[in-house]
């Protein structure tokens, strides 16, 4: 056997070759597609199809929804996680099961039922709106329903590293004097930080493109509660291919960025917890 | 711990100092609790609440007398076992060439895999429109020979396939690297052929890693909304899945309609979720993933 592998097994230009076809069609020709379309325009009809006051506001909508609600994941999923690998209670193996449900569920299916939570007769509106909290229609409705889609991605990439986690510079911090929050905030936390940043990029990533859910809860008004994704589809309905291309070549670069980003922090992630 | 004799108070006093005081304990719990409570555990009631809000009577009439909502059922259960097929082939293809050879391109070809988790499902919908719709590059020459995509099933079909086709190939390139190569090789040199060895040593292999890739796939493939949402041109009882059909019922203020299309999702999901946590036993040296 001192031949390289790629001679002993069979089917390499086969499976390769299948899969780049594959890939060319369902991916790299419609992106092909998007951008020579957007090509065709002329950069000021570009520039007008994406900067106008409109574009502006759900691109800030969509930035600002996705950032509040990943940074709330953020805490909850650092919450949930130390709860579901430090502490053992009834119903702890449900609760972690029930952690992947946001990504089983479909994402109509959610925003179904957050539309219907939070207005005023709604299991939960009823107690809430009286307090003057409005989730229903609202920017809060669309963090609340991205807070739902995006837990388990940070329950999910801090979980493991939070198992995996040195018991000895813990027990060492302890007997040197250190307090439980000194050493939560010096020991614990420290390690856990690029699983962190890369649960947070991927909840942010997803609540950026996130759509199913949000046309459900938000109201989709212009300038107020309409984000980019929801524009790209009203342009669209109204046949301006040109401009719902330009808004989506926006979109998809930052989805690139964002691709780039994460593959780094992953990166950065399994080094540090080799270190460790 | 080092093997110099521990005392007992020794150990009482290390253990104790990975332990939280009780109220902590507590305290976190319950907030936990609260928070996968209210995110998660009360929708999924509220969706069986609103979809049996009428009785079972209403509940079945709401799934099956309505012609629409009935053709919206047997629609996604033919799109989605097609896309379905179509991305298992393509995830057995890939995880074989990423797996198990070492090519230029293959870093790149793997991030490719990723693509959809970060492209918006809309985007993915409109490049489609942009290819096949009647202003776009391939619709007039289909449409002269009569082929529709664009606003019909083929449309729903590749749509689907492209949120969903990173599935399997991400679940299987992981184990395919665990497992390794040495039998594939054993069964080769012995004479098999290449379809033998497919069949006899890598599928038997794989295969719970296969089960558990095709299950998320399938049950996103069910899901899927945004880019189906955009290439399917709802026209009800033709093109609208079970999704768009919930969605549809809910624009029409239909809500126990609604609620009753998504209660099937919902029992899916969970159903999913079941499978999912039988096949993980199976699989034991997975890591604890993110999709």
């Amino acid at each position: 056997m001192a031949r390289v592998n790629g001679k002993v097994l069979p089917g390499f230009s086969l499976s390769l070759g299948y899969t780049v076809f594959y890939l060319s069609v369902l991916v790299l020709l419609p992106i092909l597609a998007c951008f020579s379309k957007a090509a065709s325009l002329s950069l000021g009809e570009f520039w007008a199809a994406v900067w106008t006051e409109r574009t502006r506001a759900a691109y800030a909508l969509t930035f600002g929804t996705s950032l509040v609600a990943a940074t709330l994941n953020v805490l909850l999923g650092l919450l949930v996680a130390w709860v579901l690998v430090r502490y053992r209670f009834p119903g702890r193996r449900l609760m972690d099961s029930l952690i992947d449900l946001p990504l089983a569920l479909p994402t109509a299916v959610g925003g179904l039922v957050y539309a219907s939570l939070y207005v005023s007769k709604g299991w939960l509106g009823r107690y809430l709106v009286p307090l003057g909290i409005q989730a229903a229609y609202t920017r809060l409705a669309i963090v609340l329903v991205l807070v739902f889609i995006g837990l388990p991605f940070v329950v999910r990439t801090v979980q493991p590293v939070l198992e995996d986690l040195d018991a000895e510079t813990e027990e060492a911090a302890a007997s040197l004097g250190a307090t439980r929050w000194q050493s939560f905030r010096r020991v614990i936390l420290p390690p856990l930080y690029p699983a962190l940043v890369t649960g947070f990029a991927l909840a942010f990533a997803r609540s950026l493109g996130e759509y199913g859910s949000v046309v459900f809860v938000s109201g989709n008004m212009p300038y107020k509660t309409e984000i980019a994704p929801v524009l790209i589809v009203a342009r669209l309905e109204e046949f301006a291919y040109g401009e719902a291309t330009a808004i989506a070549v926006v979109l998809l670069v930052v989805s690139f960025s964002m691709l780039v980003l994460i593959n780094l922090l992953e990166r950065w992630s399994e080094r540090e917890a080799a270190h460790a | 711990m080092p093997e110099t004799a521990p005392t007992a108070r020794r150990i009482t006093r290390i253990r104790y100092a990975r332990q939280d005081p009780a109220w902590v304990r507590w305290g976190l719990t319950l907030a936990a609790v609260a928070v996968v409570g209210l995110l998660i555990v009360v929708p999924v009631v509220h969706v069986f609440a609103g979809a049996l809000s009428d009785g079972l009577g209403a509940y079945w009439k709401n799934l099956f007398a309505d012609p629409d909502t009935r053709h919206s059922i047997l629609l996604t259960l033919t799109v989605v076992p097609l896309a379905l097929v179509a991305n298992i082939v393509f995830g057995l293809a890939a995880a074989w060439a990423i797996a198990r050879f070492r090519f230029p391109g293959r870093t790149v070809l793997t991030a490719l895999i990723d693509l959809p988790f970060s492209v918006s499902p809309v985007v993915a919908g409109l490049m489609f429109v942009l290819i096949f719709g009647l202003q776009g590059y391939l619709g007039p020459l289909l449409q002269r020979h009569g082929v529709k995509i664009l606003f019909a099933t083929p449309g729903l079909i590749l749509a689907t396939a492209f949120v969903t086709f990173p599935f399997v190939a991400r679940e299987l390139i992981p184990v395919m690297e665990a497992i390794g190569e040495e039998e594939e090789i054993a069964a080769v040199s012995l004479g098999a052929s290449g379809w033998q060895m497919f069949r006899r040593v890598t599928v038997p292999n794989i295969k719970w890693g296969l089960a558990y890739g095709i299950i998320l796939c399938n049950a996103r493939a069910m899901g899927e909304f945004g880019a189906v949402y955009v290439v399917s041109g709802h026209i009800a009882g033709q093109t609208d899945t079970m999704p768009l059909r919930v969605e549809k019922l809910f624009q029409e203020y239909n809500l126990p309609g609604s609620f009753a299309v998504a209660s099937l999702l919902t029992l899916l999901a969970i159903l999913t979720l079941v499978v999912k946590a039988g096949l993980e036993r199976r699989v034991p040296s997975e890591r604890p993933h993110v999709d």
